[in-house]
């Protein structure tokens, strides 16, 4: 058990910079999601901590020790891969007891530990088998068995359930969470599904081209994203972004697309003061977004006439395609809405919930 | 036909088509049947007639065609096998060939599997540089390095009986001299092929060997082995037939009869004792008997594994 540091570790290959000055403290027993898009270096963040991949500069750490220079195999760290990476002629007691082995622990031992690990992930019935005969679903149990084995410092997980079927991997993603809080272990998770990200994480970290954008918990990544990447991609659907100008006149602060203008509620108006007859990057979630006759009753909204492109129903909630002037918007709006395509909707947006981003530097202003 | 079956009742209707069809595309599929039969007895009738002489006297194999030994009477003899095997030393040159190239085979496969895994799986320095050089010998004509191995060999000579198979302990005549010539011969083709299919092998399983605490060493033979089984069956073949039937080599750095292979001994028989075509016909096929059990033996992994190296390239 380790936590795990990272100090102004950078990663060039030829010509691309994959990893540029990651800077990152991850204590013992956290869960870390690292997530981002793809190439944007995740993978190899995961790498050169395990030793796969040799490390451009800054230093690695586990624990107190610095592992730059480490080989791999003296890491004291298991790695779930995308593809399992089961070992295709051994059996699955042969394939979790590979590395207990390798250590020359005792037989009754290695099978005690392998038995134990293979019903904590209900396998016992499977240990007989070689990969090629199991599911998907189950080698990727085998491939955290033979991780949960070795008692490690520090798990690292590559997009394992990116190959299980929706249903399973809601499943897994449950037993993931249960394995970690049961092992209290340091997790390390790479993952492209903010969905996963949000659900399993104690803490996410949000790459974007090889720079580490924002560390934080889930509700923080959420709420308050440092830039306009992570506003853009952390939730789902993605959120609404206009550029407009701050004023100041009459009836209080506001940002004007041109199209429309949105109110800033009292309690956001201070760090946009400076930017008074300036131009600003505006965010909107679609949630913050709703139908004006089915707004909740607590928040201070603003209501707004915008014309629906097109809606799609999905039972507990609905999307809609708006379009007001040159702007497009995308609201999740209350399921009994009346909105049809092609007909104007009077619309609420929560004004608590507006972020503002400076429109050259792209952080957010707050 | 189909006209007529229009009639039937459904189920009937639909099982004749059926029926037919298969007839049919067994019909259209004659030709080519045809075809690839006579190819195949073209290719193999030398075979053939070898095989139907060496069981002729030679007086009728100068008398008269193989092909009228098919015909009653028949009257085969076993004596020129008799003669070949006991009374011309062909036995000592049976082992002598087993006696060179089953080590050959070996060191040819550990040797190159060793080198083909560093080349695909380890960082050095001028990996690539040292693969293409090693992959550019493949164009030198064996022929070409006879006399500089010759020279090589009479200076190292270590002039000594080998205990046990006999011969000099190294240089000409020596069996040592001879393995490690064909071994040298055979790495490069064998790296090459063997460097391709483990580098065909998915990296993950190496990272995860490596991170289960696995040195390169235990990779190599815990992993890379099993898993290359259809390739090392492939090479070994390859490898055995090339030296069993090598006679060049053999040739040079074998001067002693008491230690020259069949190949030699065959040739031998041709040249010393004028044309004795009878001999020569037995013990081709007593040569031949080796690489067939071989073959069959391995033939399941050969034949999977060219698939395997085509799938995987
Ligand atoms: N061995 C390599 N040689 C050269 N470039 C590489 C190598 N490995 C990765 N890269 C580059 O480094 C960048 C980051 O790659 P990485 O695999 O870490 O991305 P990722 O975030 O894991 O993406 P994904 O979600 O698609 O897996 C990419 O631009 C990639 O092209
Ligand atoms: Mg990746």
């Amino acid at each position: 058990m380790a936590g795990v540091t990272f100090e102004h570790v950078s990663k060039r290959f030829e010509d691309t910079t994959a990893v540029d000055d990651l800077t990152m403290v991850i204590p013992d027993r956290e869960f870390l999601v690292l997530v981002g898009p793809s190439g944007c270096g995740k993978s190899t963040v995961l790498r050169m901590l395990a030793g796969l991949e040799t490390i451009t500069g800054g230093e690695v750490k586990i624990g107190d020790r610095v592992v730059n220079h480490v080989p791999a195999k003296d890491r004291d760290i298991a790695m779930v891969f995308q593809s399992y990476a089961l070992y295709p002629h051994m059996s699955v007691y042969d394939n979790m007891a590979f590395s207990l082995t390798l250590k020359k622990m005792p037989k009754a031992e290695i099978k005690r530990k392998v038995h134990e690990a293979a019903e904590l992930l209900g396998i016992e019935a499977l240990l007989g088998r070689k990969p090629r005969q199991l599911s998907g679903g189950q080698r990727q149990r085998v491939a955290l068995g033979r991780a949960i084995v070795r008692d490690p410092a520090v798990f690292l997980f590559d997009e394992p359930l990116s190959n299980l079927d929706a249903k399973l991997r809601v499943q897994t993603r449950a037993e993931i969470t249960k394995l970690h809080q049961r092992l209290g272990t340091t997790f390390i998770y790479v993952t492209h599904d903010q969905v996963e990200a949000m659900t399993m994480a104690t803490r996410i970290a949000v790459l974007s081209a090889g720079r580490l954008q924002q560390l934080g918990t889930p509700q923080e990544v959420y709420a308050e994203p440092t830039n306009v990447f992570v506003a853009g991609f952390i939730g789902s659907p993605a959120t609404n972004f206009f550029r407009g100008v701050v004023r100041d006149e009459g009836e209080g602060m506001s940002i004007d697309t041109g199209d429309f203008k949105l109110r800033v509620n009292p309690g956001r108006q201070a760090p946009l003061k400076d930017y008074i007859g300036r131009e600003v990057i505006a965010g909107v979630r679609p949630e913050h977004i709703h139908d004006a006759a089915y707004q909740p009753a607590d928040t201070e909204t603003d209501e707004l006439d915008v014309q629906v492109d097109v809606t799609e129903m999905m039972g507990n909630e609905s999307l809609l395609h708006l379009v007001a002037g040159q702007s497009k918007l995308l609201a999740r709006v209350d399921p009994r809405t009346k909105a049809r395509p092609g007909e104007p909707l009077r619309i609420a947006i929560d004004t608590t919930e507006l972020m503002a981003f400076d429109p050259e530097t792209e952080l957010a202003l707050r | 036909m189909a006209s007529r079956t229009m009639n039937n009742s459904v189920p009937a209707a639909e099982e004749r088509p059926a029926a037919g069809g298969r007839l049919r595309g067994l019909l259209a599929r004659m030709p080519l049947h045809l075809v690839l039969l006579g190819f195949m007895l073209l290719w193999s009738l030398p075979t053939i007639a070898l095989l139907v002489s060496s069981f002729r006297a030679p007086q009728e194999i100068s008398a008269s065609g193989w092909w009228t030994a098919l015909t009653p009477p028949w009257d085969f003899t076993w004596n020129n096998y008799d003669a070949v095997l006991n009374q011309r030393g062909m036995g000592r040159a049976f082992i002598n060939s087993l006696l060179i190239t089953v080590p050959v085979t070996f060191l040819v496969l550990l040797v190159a599997a060793m080198a083909a895994y560093a080349f695909a799986w380890m960082q050095f320095p001028l990996r690539n540089t040292l693969f293409l050089v090693m992959v550019a010998l493949l164009v030198v004509p064996l022929q070409m390095t006879l006399i500089p191995v010759l020279r090589l060999y009479t200076q190292l000579e270590i002039d000594a009986e080998m205990p046990i198979i006999g011969g000099r302990i190294f240089g000409t005549n020596s069996y040592a001299g001879i393995w490690i010539a064909h071994t040298a011969y055979g790495l490069p083709f064998a790296v090459y092929l063997l460097r391709n299919f483990f580098g065909a092998l998915p990296r993950d399983l190496f990272e995860s060997a490596y991170l289960d605490g696995a040195s390169d060493v235990r990779v190599f033979f815990r992993i890379v082995l099993p898993l290359s089984m259809p390739a090392l069956a492939a090479l070994a073949i390859f490898q055995f037939l090339w030296v069993w039937n090598d006679l060049l080599v053999a040739l040079i750095l074998l001067g002693d009869p008491d230690m020259a292979p069949m190949t030699l001994r065959i040739t031998n028989l041709v040249s010393s004792f004028g044309s004795q075509y009878q001999l020569l016909t037995a013990a081709a096929f007593v040569s031949m008997a080796v690489p067939l059990v071989i073959f069959f033996a391995l033939q399941r992994y050969f034949v999977q594994g060219i698939l395997a190296g085509a799938v995987k390239g």
